[in-house]
């Protein structure tokens, strides 16, 4: 093994390390809250029931220990075409502790309809992510200042990136154009 | 103001319609201002001309077609975009390209962080109403793109980066041409420092305009530059290494204020920062593998292909069906020139990823504009931009 090697293997390991932190904090104060928790490639992924996600955000802001004081990027996957679908959607919350260096995934999945509480209330910088999600996939978010399509057109039909919708161009929006 | 004295009607704010098709607004970009004389009272960015469905489209390309789709996000700064890509596949590969392939991609993501930053000045400079500064720019920009056009055959969408490696290894002779230009272009920074840095008339448009405080900053989700300029000293390259950036020497310059003019510092520092690490990493260029062992992954050179029977199924295998990577999620930040780009993919299995989602540092900075110009000119409105260095095609995807 080389020098180089070795040396990306130790960061790993130290990350690592303080990934199990945040799941033990995590445990303590949530224990059942946390429906699945999953390491893969160095990255925790946990998977919490919608209604917990307010109180676990904010405890993972506030904590000293955490200071997860940046939210990263929010997201959707449409898990239709997955081996296990059900609930359909997934919104997917990348964490990141500037102070401490460390990352955390968190994610809750609805069906269809479902509403997830929004965190603009804890990260101001939700707010875009959500309306990109909401815009993307239909997945309404409840108490959000400003829930609007932020990159189709407001009358657009249909949510692009679920996986029942076409690749190409939507039908209905070709059909109208003038001949 | 607002409101005014009782019995008398207030006084009607006006509506501004700024862009879609507005120079200052670098892309398509469409701000409804609503003015109480010249004084921006609320700012209202809407975004989506330039929506072209990356994400969707990643989704139904195998994992190695993908990469052209991620030059068009960030047109401004295309190998960065390719790097986050392909570092995210080959996280979840799990696997690491030879030192020789990563202090490539290294020397690149600089140079293409300096070009980046010399189209955000020379444009900057533009809307402000320096017009000199955009052509020294340019001049110096078409030596890296004539770089790119070295190693690739393209000038500006160059793909060069791939999963598991590069394209192809260095033409000869382009170590020679890229210290050509690092040599030359400490003296091009310091004509448009003289140009800028202590100009009355640039002062006076940008210091002070466009504040953003640390606490807000850090709330509204800014990074790069943005962010650095508040304080804030969060650089992906120093937080977590990738492509062996822990092995260079560099640091991470930081404003204090947050206005404009300390992003603009900072920028120009960054870009002398670049050249040092482009500089190291010429220094370390060794001959060695550029690409990983793995012919699965990486097609064989073509001369083998007209040999070997092995090398002419794996070279049809990676072309008609790609390479499968295992189920499962991965984030990959990478410290783009506009901030953090994080390229988020999802695989189950196949040969096409199941979804990519990328984190557009510009999406995420625009965010803050209406903070930033509230109370303001209209006339600030237009040098706040230009210091957010935004790219619309990266943030509608």
């Amino acid at each position: 093994m080389s020098e180089f090697e070795a040396r990306v293997e130790s960061r790993e390991e130290v990350q690592a390390m303080a990934e199990s932190l945040v799941l033990q904090r995590l445990r303590e104060q949530f224990g059942q809250a946390l429906l699945e928790v999953r390491v893969w490639r160095n990255e925790t992924t946990v998977v919490l029931a919608p209604p917990d996600l307010p109180r676990v955000c904010r405890f993972l802001r506030d904590d000293p220990d955490l200071v997860f004081d940046f939210l990263a990027d929010v997201t959707g996957v449409d898990r239709l075409r997955l081996p296990e679908s059900s609930p359909r959607f997934e919104v997917v919350y990348h964490l990141y502790s500037l102070p401490h260096r460390r990352r955390i995934r968190l994610k809750v999945r609805v069906d269809e309809g479902q509403a997830v509480s929004t965190v603009t209330g804890v990260w101001p910088t939700a707010n875009w992510h959500e309306r990109e999600v909401y815009d993307m996939f239909g997945v309404p978010f409840e108490g959000h200042p400003d829930l609007r399509r932020i990159l189709m057109p407001d009358d657009w039909e249909g949510h692009p990136l679920r996986k029942d919708y076409p690749v190409e161009a939507s039908p209905k929006w070709w059909g109208e154009e003038p001949a | 103001m607002v409101g005014g004295r009782a019995g008398v009607s207030p006084i009607r704010t006006m509506t501004l319609n700024m862009g879609p098709q507005h120079p200052s607004t670098h892309g398509v970009l469409r701000l409804v201002l609503e003015l109480d004389g010249e004084v921006v009272v609320k700012c209202t960015p809407h975004i989506g001309y330039l929506h072209t469905g990356i994400e969707k489209g990643l989704e139904s390309k195998r994992f190695q077609q993908g990469i052209p789709l991620t030059d068009r996000m960030d047109y401004l700064a295309p190998l960065s975009n390719n790097l986050a890509l392909v570092l995210a596949i080959e996280k979840a590969l799990g696997i690491t390209v030879p030192e020789r392939g990563q202090t490539i991609r290294v020397m690149l993501a600089e140079l293409t962080r300096i070009k980046s930053h010399l189209v955000w000045l020379g444009t900057h400079a533009l809307d402000i109403g320096a017009m000199s500064v955009f052509l020294y720019c340019f001049r110096e920009r078409e030596q890296i793109l004539d770089l790119y056009e070295a190693i690739s055959g393209q000038r500006m969408m160059s793909s060069y980066f791939r999963v598991g490696g590069l394209v192809a290894d260095l033409p000869p002779g382009f170590e020679d041409k890229v210290y050509a230009f690092l040599e030359t272009f400490p003296d091009r920074l310091a004509e448009y420092e003289a140009l800028l840095t202590k100009n009355p008339l640039w002062l006076q448009r940008t210091m002070g305009i466009g504040t953003i405080s640390r606490d807000d900053a850090i709330a509204l989700g800014l990074s790069g530059p943005s962010l650095r300029a508040c304080g804030v000293p969060y650089d992906v390259r120093k937080a977590h290494p990738y492509s062996g950036y822990e092995r260079y020497q560099f640091d991470v310059p930081l404003g204090k204020n947050g206005d404009v003019y300390d992003r603009y510092m900072v920028r120009l520092a960054e870009m002398r920062q670049s050249r040092r690490i482009a500089s190291q990493a010429l220094q370390r260029l060794q001959p060695g593998p550029i690409n990983v062992a793995d012919p699965k992954l990486v097609p064989p050179p073509k001369q083998l292909i007209k040999r070997s029977m092995e090398a002419l199924i794996h070279h049809f295998k990676l072309y008609s069906e790609g390479f499968h990577v295992p189920p499962g999620e991965v984030y990959q930040p990478i410290e783009a020139p506009k901030g953090e780009l994080g390229a988020y993919l999802m695989t189950d299995g196949g040969n096409k990823p199941y979804r990519v989602h990328f984190r557009a540092p510009s999406f995420v900075n625009l965010q803050a504009l209406p903070k930033m110009v509230q109370g303001r000119l209209v006339a600030d409105v237009v040098a706040v931009i230009g210091s957010l260095d935004i790219v619309l095609g990266e943030i509608d995807r």
